[in-house]
């Protein structure tokens, strides 16, 4: 592990290099590195630099507002916020998941299944597969979406239709894209009609066809690679998410289940509702996301790694066909229990991908779906905990009410911020073996970013407004004196300053 | 493939401060659709994304309603053209960007594509309009009046301009 290089002793004496934002992630992060006169890294740290106030925002509100208030936490998984809400305030309305109706249940499973669906998509193929396909330390022109349309065209495409029929999977559910009423206590809002369920058929076979073709394309690129994908930043940690009952994958609703390196158990079927007993955040004073940890192991050794690795290393297996067959070959590439790369978090991201594409078709053949009974009461509760697996990760939704319905407490985590300590080792290692020592480049600096962007992190929620996005890279001699500054414009210019 | 209605496309965070202009814009402009019949189809989201170049096939004219930190205050009102900025390379994309998607996915030329963007000040999580953007809405309300008036490209191009 790179922990000493968190923090550097002699820091005043040290050349700064910060890169800001971080691109192609959600939000808004940065990276500085600290180097001394060899250009030795000497302290490496990704720093969130936006503070959310998520819990501010949610308190004060009635309940029933919350499914469609926490959507707009997040422009990316708004569905994700949508149904922790909604299965923490079913809680609240005395309704517990097994009693929610069998149509809304299947009709919130298929809502996820779109999200996850999207979500993965337009990682793989608007974000990543630019490093992927042309190189890491590539032409800074080709690291895009666009250049991916150029010159793969079919794979480029594939991504912006897969990406659409996920959307299309959220607006049938739940009415629109984005800002959908689907979910609400102890139930759903809306049944799904006959003319939905067919448009929807129409073209799953196709997004099944392209989700087994994207998986073979990144399994390629993966082992093409090799050593390299199996080493670029790779960690040794602990895995944690939920699953079925049996140990299958699961995305929607199970029992929290985390692994060690070695694929121990270190804790199985518990019930998310007690997840102050056994995960703690510890505050950092150089950064606003907070660092969570197993307190079983401590907060040394405790932090785990959760989303698409996660899931796909600690599940016994996942119950469709393709994508099983997918998740065994993944994991005998590794020759280990668990495999650690972190650029293998691409290939599990797809897996899932393709399994939310044969899960769709499925509920749309289970005549439940078009069920009409959709809601559920109880008695009121003045507690409810919701958690789900989002695109990114575990999400832990937690809230209290008084007794006029309004929110006196609530507590979020979010899935980046899980996976906050393995991006910094991340970055400490990519830091160490790839940077230091050698004359910085803005194509160099791009592998910090790759590194990240693995982890598919959500650093913030959504505000997007026009000219908002500048970066720079700023390099300062051992004074503190600037020598040397990138920057790029929002227009999209890069220039030497 | 019969030519679909004209598309309004705002985009925006509801709860996002200033940056609710956009989704708000849309809301009064539906209202206006339910009274007087508008041909045109609405669509609203967070951000503009790859997919969206899918939503301007088959269009004669597509009309982008933003929310604007730098732009002209109280509105600014141009013509888009396809540009490889480097918004491709965050989740949320320009819509000359996604005019430029289009344009690689089709091979052809994007419809008319026109942006308004109405300037606002803040942005932070729960706020509400900030005063100053008020008051570019309504300044925006009266030109949209204007664009709903005449849906042609012809007429709108010749309302096009940088400030007001």
């Amino acid at each position: 592990m790179y922990e000493h290089l968190e923090t550097a002793e002699n820091r005043d004496q040290l050349k700064r290099i910060v890169v800001d934002p971080v691109s192609r992630v959600e939000g808004h992060g940065k990276v500085t590195l600290l180097l001394d006169e060899h250009n030795k890294v000497q302290q490496a740290r990704l720093h969130i630099v936006e503070f959310r106030g998520f819990e501010r925002f949610i308190q004060g509100r009635p309940y029933w507002e919350l499914p469609v208030l926490v959507q707009r936490l997040c422009g990316i998984c708004p569905v994700s916020h949508h149904l922790a809400a909604a299965k923490a305030i079913d809680q609240l309305v005395g309704v517990d998941p097994a009693n929610l109706p069998v149509s809304a249940d299947k009709l919130r499973r298929l809502l996820h299944f779109g999200q996850v669906m999207q979500s993965h998509a337009l990682h793989f193929f608007h974000l990543s597969s630019p490093d992927l396909l042309f190189g890491f330390e590539s032409d800074i022109g080709k690291r895009s979406i666009i250049a991916v349309l150029a010159d793969y065209p079919d794979i480029g495409l594939q991504g912006v239709k897969l990406r659409k029929y996920g959307q299309e999977v959220i607006r049938m559910v739940s009415g629109k894209r984005v800002h959908g009423t689907g979910a609400i206590a102890g139930g759903m809002n809306k049944a799904l009609d006959k003319a939905e369920r067919d448009y929807l058929l129409a073209d799953i076979d196709q997004m099944i066809a392209w989700g087994v073709a994207s998986v073979a394309l990144i399994q390629k690129v993966h082992c093409a690679n090799l050593p390299y994908y199996d080493q670029f930043a790779t960690l040794r940690t602990n895995y944690m998410g939920l699953t079925k009952p049996d140990g299958g994958l699961e995305l929607y609703h199970g029992g929290l289940r985390a692994k060690n390196a070695e694929g121990g158990t270190i804790l199985d079927h518990f019930d998310y509702c007690r997840y102050n007993d056994i995960i703690h955040e510890e505050v950092r004073s150089w950064t606003y996301m907070k660092f969570p940890y197993l307190v079983a192991l401590g907060q040394q050794n405790g932090w785990y790694r959760v989303g698409p690795l996660a899931r796909v290393n600690n599940c016994d297996y996942i119950d469709t066909p393709l994508a099983e067959a997918a998740r065994v070959a993944f994991k005998a590439h590794a020759n280990e229990a668990m495999v650690h790369s972190t650029l293998a978090f691409h290939w599990a991201r797809l897996i899932e991908l393709l399994h939310c594409a044969e899960s769709i078709k499925m509920l749309l053949h289970d005549p439940d779906i078009m069920g009409t009974d959709l809601v559920a009461q109880g008695e009121k509760r003045y507690e409810g905990i919701g958690v789900i697996e989002a695109p990114r990760g575990t999400l832990f939704h937690h809230y209290q009410i008084d007794e006029n319905d309004i929110v006196t407490k609530a507590n979020l985590i979010v899935s980046t911020t899980s996976n906050n300590m393995a991006m910094n080792e991340s970055v400490r290692q990519v830091a160490a073996e790839y940077l230091s020592g050698r004359e910085l480049t803005e194509p160099l600096l791009n592998n910090l970013e790759v590194a990240i962007r693995a982890y598919d992190p959500c650093l913030s929620c959504a505000t997007h407004a026009v000219g908002k996005m500048p970066l720079q890279l700023e390099l300062l001699d051992a004074e503190g004196r600037l020598i040397d500054k990138l920057v790029k414009h929002s227009d999209g210019q890069i220039g030497r300053v | 493939m019969p030519v679909k209605p004209v598309l309004v496309f705002a985009y925006g965070n509801l709860s996002r401060g200033d940056d609710a202009l956009g989704p708000l814009m849309l809301d009064a402009i539906e209202r206006q659709q339910e009274t007087e019949g508008l041909p045109i189809e609405l669509l609203s989201d967070f951000q503009l994304q790859i997919e969206h170049a899918l939503d301007l096939e088959h269009r004669a004219l597509v009309l982008f309603i933003d929310a604007s930190v730098s732009g002209a205050t109280p509105f600014g009102f141009t013509q888009l053209s396809p540009a490889k900025d480097n918004s491709y390379t965050t989740h949320a994309m320009s819509p000359a960007a996604v005019l430029a998607v289009y344009q690689t996915i089709k091979k052809q030329q994007p419809p008319p594509c026109f942006l308004l963007t109405i300037k606002g000040e803040t942005f932070g999580l729960g706020e509400g309009l900030s005063a100053a953007a008020k008051q570019n809405f309504a300044a925006a309300s009266s030109f949209v009046n204007h664009l709903l008036a005449d849906l042609t490209a012809s007429a709108w191009r010749n309302l096009t301009l940088t400030s007001a």
